[in-house]
């Protein structure tokens, strides 16, 4: 089959590959009708996530049909099924708590070292990302294969498109979660930092939960617009002082909660994340936190911060003073996609959420290593890049 | 919390001390070889009784021990283990289980002339707050020297404890999904990859 696979920094091709089949029980085969790159994905692009291999698929959002079963999966072939990235095996502790990414069992035993050393323990697989999480290929392929395939995926029931169901895979379920994480009241006014795709679906999701206003924060205008398109008010950061354009906007007494949905690549000339930089390319630190810093200062005392945004190592210059002294809390996690996919689906089903907007490109999956620059280097209007192997380009 | 493990001003288990942990882990085993110590735990969502009588059947173990090519269990008590070591050679022993506590511990030691002296015992606690079982395993061995060594040390000397807590994932991967993650693309690959 043909399959995007990484060879470096900014280095991916579609490469011919041999074809996944079952291995284990309660694996599914899922032939691939749409994928797509996400901000995750760029994180392995510019070449932050350690543990990649030369020749690894990348894509850890996908859908498709069932063509093949292991004897002990639930699904039928032919079904249309959106597959969780996050791989859970549903049987252990932390699947019983609806805790999936942090699944004991999807993450195969020698995989799991490295996260043991750095992290204290192992989390779950998750498709495409890294062997830190299991070494699963990825779905930005013609086929892939799907372990605990009695689990994670949700059929689809005729008459939604791909397009507006594709994205239960990762970034509507992680704009949710990083909604939800942040403990929303009536009345609240909630700040949000990056309009990429889970930014934008977290200030939906806010709205949703009965926040009152929404301020979100990026630096590129058409994203900007989209957020303001779902009625948020906008600060762009090139334009504006952000920490003290929050204040006035607030009357001083900060946003509520914040919600962080930039990660480790922060963009912007700020002081801080300058060194940042520096450091990063001096290997003296790994994670530029600019946004996660700025979101600590400008929150309400006793307030909320939520981060569905990715790091990966260790930060400098956390600011946990702030952190103590003001009482904040903070959540945060990989997405337990699986725990939200019946909901959001209805609320897709019921026209509640919107998520075709978001897509700005689709193009066959051999094109998949042009829509990666693309995606990279053109963040203002490539807001969504949709790969669909069987696509004919007009 | 460890009955047997002599004198000590905390309730950490021995295998964990900082000093002569191969001691004072020998101290709480009937019999004892190897002296290097090693503990590794898991809790696995499943009753006690099953776990010691999946794991008291040892032709099960090699299902999840990767490293173990085979287990010739001659009766109760004895069985001969044949085990990978590096460029494709085997080191092998008999063991024979010198404490035997139904639902709660296996204990063994490698007979005289076994290529990797060792001893252990692996023990099955209800976990605490109903999350099923709690299982320990403590291993006792010894580096071996020489050329040979070497190569045997490679896996027993550089990464024993590496290689006991990943056969204790994949028991608790077994007992409680049923199989054994892998990211093997095809069944080719998966056994290869069980080889390594
Ligand atoms: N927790 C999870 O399970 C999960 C799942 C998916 C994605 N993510 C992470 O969420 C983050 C966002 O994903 P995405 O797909 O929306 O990525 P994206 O790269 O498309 O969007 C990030 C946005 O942040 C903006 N930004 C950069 N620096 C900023 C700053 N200093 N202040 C404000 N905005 C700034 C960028 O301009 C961009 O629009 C990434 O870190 C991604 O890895 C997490
Ligand atoms: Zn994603
Ligand atoms: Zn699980």
């Amino acid at each position: 089959m043909r399959a995007l696979t990484w060879h470096g920094k900014h280095d991916v091709r579609v490469d011919t590959v041999p074809d996944p089949e079952i291995v284990n029980p309660r694996d599914a085969i899922i032939k691939i009708t749409s994928t797509a790159i996400c901000g995750s994905d760029l994180h392995l692009y510019d070449g932050y996530i350690p543990t990649m291999k030369a020749g690894d698929i990348l894509g850890h959002e996908f859908m498709g049909e069932v063509v093949e079963t292991g004897p002990k999966s639930t699904l039928q072939k032919g079904q249309r099924v959106v597959v969780p990235f996050t791989i859970a095996c549903g049987q252990c502790f932390h699947c019983g708590k609806q805790q999936f990414s942090a699944c004991d069992n999807s993450n195969p035993a020698d995989n799991m070292d490295i996260a043991q050393e750095l992290y204290g323990q192992p989390f779950a697989g998750l498709f495409g990302y890294s062997h830190m999480t299991g070494g699963y290929a990825g779905g930005q392929a013609e086929y892939v294969r799907v372990p605990f395939s009695d689990v994670g995926p949700i059929v689809i029931p005729d008459g939604l498109d791909d397009d507006e169901v594709l994205f239960l895979s990762d970034i509507l379920p992680t704009g949710w979660m990083g909604a939800e994480n942040a403990d929303i009241e009536p009345g609240d006014t909630v700040a949000v930092w990056g309009c990429g795709p889970v930014g934008l679906f977290a200030v939906q999701s806010a709205f949703l939960m009965g926040a009152e206003r929404v301020i979100a924060i990026d630096h590129f205008p058409h994203r900007l617009e989209l957020a303001k398109k779902f009625g948020a008010e906008t600060i762009n950061f090139e334009e504006s002082k952000t920490y003290e354009a929050l204040m006035a906007m607030t009357g001083g007494i900060g946003p509520d909660a914040c919600i962080d949905c930039v990660g480790l690549e922060a963009h912007g000339l700020f002081g801080d994340n300058i060194i940042d930089q520096i450091k990063v390319s001096t290997f003296l630190g790994t994670d530029r936190i600019h946004a996660i810093r700025q979101a600590i200062l400008a929150c309400r005392k006793g307030g909320r911060v939520s981060m569905p945004a990715v790091y990966g190592g260790f930060v400098d210059k956390f600011p946990l003073g702030a952190f103590m002294e003001k009482g904040l809390t903070l959540k945060t996690g990989q997405t337990h996609v699986q725990r939200y996919l019946p909901g959001l689906l209805n609320a897709i089903a019921e026209k509640k959420i919107d998520t075709t907007f978001l897509i700005s490109h689709r193009m066959p999956l051999e094109r998949a290593a042009d829509g990666y620059k693309m995606f990279h280097d053109q963040q203002n209007e490539a807001t969504k890049i949709v790969l669909k192997p069987g696509m004919v380009e007009a | 919390m460890n009955d047997t493990d002599g004198v000590r001003s905390d309730d950490a288990p021995a295998g964990t001390a900082k000093s002569d942990a191969a001691d004072k882990v020998g101290a709480g085993l009937p019999e004892q070889a190897g002296d290097s110590a090693t503990v590794q735990t898991v809790t696995i969502n499943k009753p006690r009784q099953e776990l010691y009588s999946y794991f008291r059947d040892f032709s099960n173990l090699p299902a999840f021990m990767d490293n173990v090519e085979r287990i010739e269990v001659k009766d109760r008590q004895l069985s001969h283990w044949v085990v990978k070591a590096p460029a494709g050679a085997t080191v092998e022993w008999d063991a024979r289980v010198t404490e035997d506590r139904d639902g709660e511990l296996i204990a063994w030691t490698s007979e005289a002339g076994a290529d990797v002296p060792n001893s252990g015992r692996v023990e099955f606690r209800d976990a605490s707050g109903g999350r099923g079982t709690v299982v320990s395993a403590t291993i006792l061995y010894d580096p071996p020297a020489g050329v040979v060594g070497k190569l045997v040390a490679k896996i027993f000397q550089r990464e024993p404890a590496i290689q006991a807590r990943r056969d204790l994932r994949r028991f608790k991967q077994l007992m409680e999904t049923g199989e054994i993650a892998t990211n093997a693309m095809n069944p080719a690959q998966a056994r290869e990859k069980e080889q390594g």
